[in-house]
């Protein structure tokens, strides 16, 4: 037994390596006399130049070198770069290959979804230490798991070529549209998954959520006939209503000296805000199929959700949703005439925004009258949410001094891994230390 | 006849040192006409990779403390993976994981080999560390041992 801190001592509690995340980071955590006087979450995994190495290349390779930028979520630097360049060119994608891409997108969000929800922040819930322990459990479950996972892959490889850095995509759509035969294979495995998506859903509204609730500002895409996926304006349920231009006037990067990847804020004011999976449902959550509202609320969610750890079951009511979208496309696919629409290459800015699984990724391009980039900014979901995770440890860490340092660090990083970090993303592994003196 | 063939995997990073002594057996090993197939993802899609096949052999980097250069070589059926051996994987769901989650969910392939090649520097766009080199080659010989007359 671990005895519990009095409240007049120091603690410093250091999460060196948080475990379950993508990339490397760190949680430092100084308690004194029972208040937080420190608390850092840091990202150390280097930056890698990304934007410095698009400088001189043309608008074409965007896609293919951003998509390198994430294994876990390529589409959303994929579809968000080709909006770029083509809102710089003045083209647009529709019809059958905006549906393409929409079905992609949805096949991103299953995998990425499922990966994090089951396998990873799960085991959170269960009092186990990893999704082996689950698996030693629950084995149906993870099995589950393992093919609606598989699923989301599935859809990235018929319609993007491959299932890991998928390769058929570009700026104007595709190279080589996929044949309707192949595209229809995904219908029967996408009935059975949404009935198996439900299941787990249920099974996860079912754990016992800390307590704790924020009142977010809630950022997302909003789209007038769909729940945004990979386009739309931006929003917030705080009134803001703008288009995926005026992003660089309404929000800010800010580089903090613990952490490797900038901080997203506010620039009126600079607070934090939430991007991701409670942000889109807060926001969007009239745009759901029946399906999907029916699911959530039997899974124990309101109309608007404001337990950050109840992300886990939005994450499934989404992927309940994304099956629904992929089954419908899927159905409904005719074979495009042309793969994608083509343009002459000529100098202007383009801005792109899409719902990454873990929030908006946005992305800003200026090209030279050859088509070249001269400039390149990206703004990935885990950079836009670190001062929030921050804001919500801050508040996890206030209603729980009475844990002792181990249950502490675990429930910090519980709380991190609400937010499905990305931090290889964000920067540009975590680490987590307490102190309590 | 086709499951015969041991299906060779390599796990790692080439971009980064000594993570990419897997990446580097499985040059070597197809350079010899011998098919070998590189991945860096995640332990989930390298189960994946791996189901249907009764004879696996995956290789991976390992940071256990042992000399830079050591070998190691396990054979699933014979103990369970230490964890934190390998080199952590994206999202922390690494190779030794995926055996492990294949052994409960009874999908471990009827043959199971893994290599661990210890490792020292794992920076960013570094190059294979000497000692490493050296145990490249030595794990792809004793690779082509384990799979005798299949080629």
């Amino acid at each position: 037994m671990t005895k519990a801190p009095s409240v007049s001592t120091t603690r410093k509690i250091k999460v060196d390596a948080l475990s379950r995340v993508e990339g490397e980071g760190a949680l430092d955590l100084h308690i004194q006399n029972g208040a937080i006087k420190d608390l850092k979450f840091r990202i150390f995994e280097p930056p890698r130049f990304f934007e410095a190495l698009l400088r001189g290349r043309d608008y074409s390779e965007a896609p293919d070198i951003t998509s390198r930028i994430c294994g876990i979520c390529p589409i959303a630097y994929l579809l968000g770069s080709s909006q770029a360049m083509e809102d710089a060119l003045g083209i647009t994608v529709t019809g059958p290959l905006r549906d393409l891409r929409r079905l992609i997108y949805c096949g991103e969000w299953i995998e990425s979804h499922v990966l994090h929800a089951a396998m990873l922040h799960a085991p959170d819930f269960l009092g186990l230490d990893d999704a082996l322990q689950i698996a030693k459990v629950n084995p149906e479950l993870v099995k589950t798991a393992l093919s609606l996972k598989k699923l989301g892959n599935d859809i990235l490889d018929v319609v993007g070529g491959r299932a890991v850095h998928p390769v058929n995509l570009k700026v104007g759509g595709f190279y080589k549209a996929p044949t309707k035969a192949r595209v229809r294979e995904l219908i029967e495995p996408l009935k059975w998954a949404i009935d198996a998506a439900r299941g787990v859903t249920l099974a996860f509204g079912g754990f016992e959520f800390p307590d704790f609730d924020y009142d977010y500002t809630c950022v997302s895409l909003r789209h007038a006939d769909e729940y945004a996926i990979h386009e739309g304006r931006i929003v917030s349920n705080r009134g803001m209503d703008i288009a995926v231009r005026e992003f660089p006037d309404h929000f800010l990067e800010e580089h903090v000296a613990h952490s490797n990847a900038l901080h997203g804020m506010l620039r009126d004011g600079g607070a934090a805000y939430l991007t991701g999976p409670i942000a889109r449902y807060n926001n969007n959550f009239d745009q759901l199929s029946p399906l999907a509202k029916s699911t959530a609320k039997e899974a124990g969610l309101g109309r608007t959700v404001t337990n950050p750890f109840k992300s886990i079951v939005v994450r499934m009511v989404e992927t309940v949703y994304a099956l629904e979208e992929a089954l419908r496309i899927a159905s409904s696919y005719e074979e495009p005439d042309a793969s994608c629409v083509t343009a002459a290459p000529r100098a202007g800015t383009g801005h792109g925004c899409t719902e990454a699984p873990r929030g908006i990724c946005y992305h800003r391009y200026q090209l030279d009258d050859a088509g070249l980039i001269v400039r390149a900014t990206i703004v990935p979901p885990t950079a836009q949410n670190q001062k929030q995770i921050e804001a919500d440890l801050r508040g996890v860490v206030e209603r729980n001094l009475n844990l002792d340092d181990e249950k502490l660090k675990w429930r910090c990083e519980q709380t991190i891994r609400n937010y499905d970090p990305c931090i290889s993303c964000a920067t540009h592994f975590l680490k987590l230390s307490v102190k309590r003196d | 006849m086709i499951d015969r063939i041991p299906w060779i995997i390599g796990v790692g990073n080439p971009m980064r040192g000594d993570d990419g002594a897997a990446s580097a057996v499985v040059e070597y090993l197809r350079a010899q006409d011998i098919p070998a197939y590189d991945f860096d993802g995640d332990g989930a899609e390298l189960m994946e990779m791996w189901l249907g096949q009764s004879r696996v052999i995956v290789i991976d980097a390992a940071v256990s403390g042992a000399a830079t250069g050591t070998v190691h070589r396990f054979d699933a059926h014979q103990a369970q993976l230490p964890r934190n051996f390998f080199r952590h994987s994206t999202h922390q769901f690494g190779v030794a994981e995926a055996v492990e989650m294949a052994r409960v969910l009874g999908r471990l392939p009827a043959e199971m080999i893994v290599y661990g090649i210890e490792g020292e520097n794992f920076t960013l766009g570094g190059p294979l560390s000497p000692q490493v080199e050296q145990a490249v080659y030595q794990a792809a010989e004793r690779i082509k041992i384990d799979i005798g007359g299949s080629y």
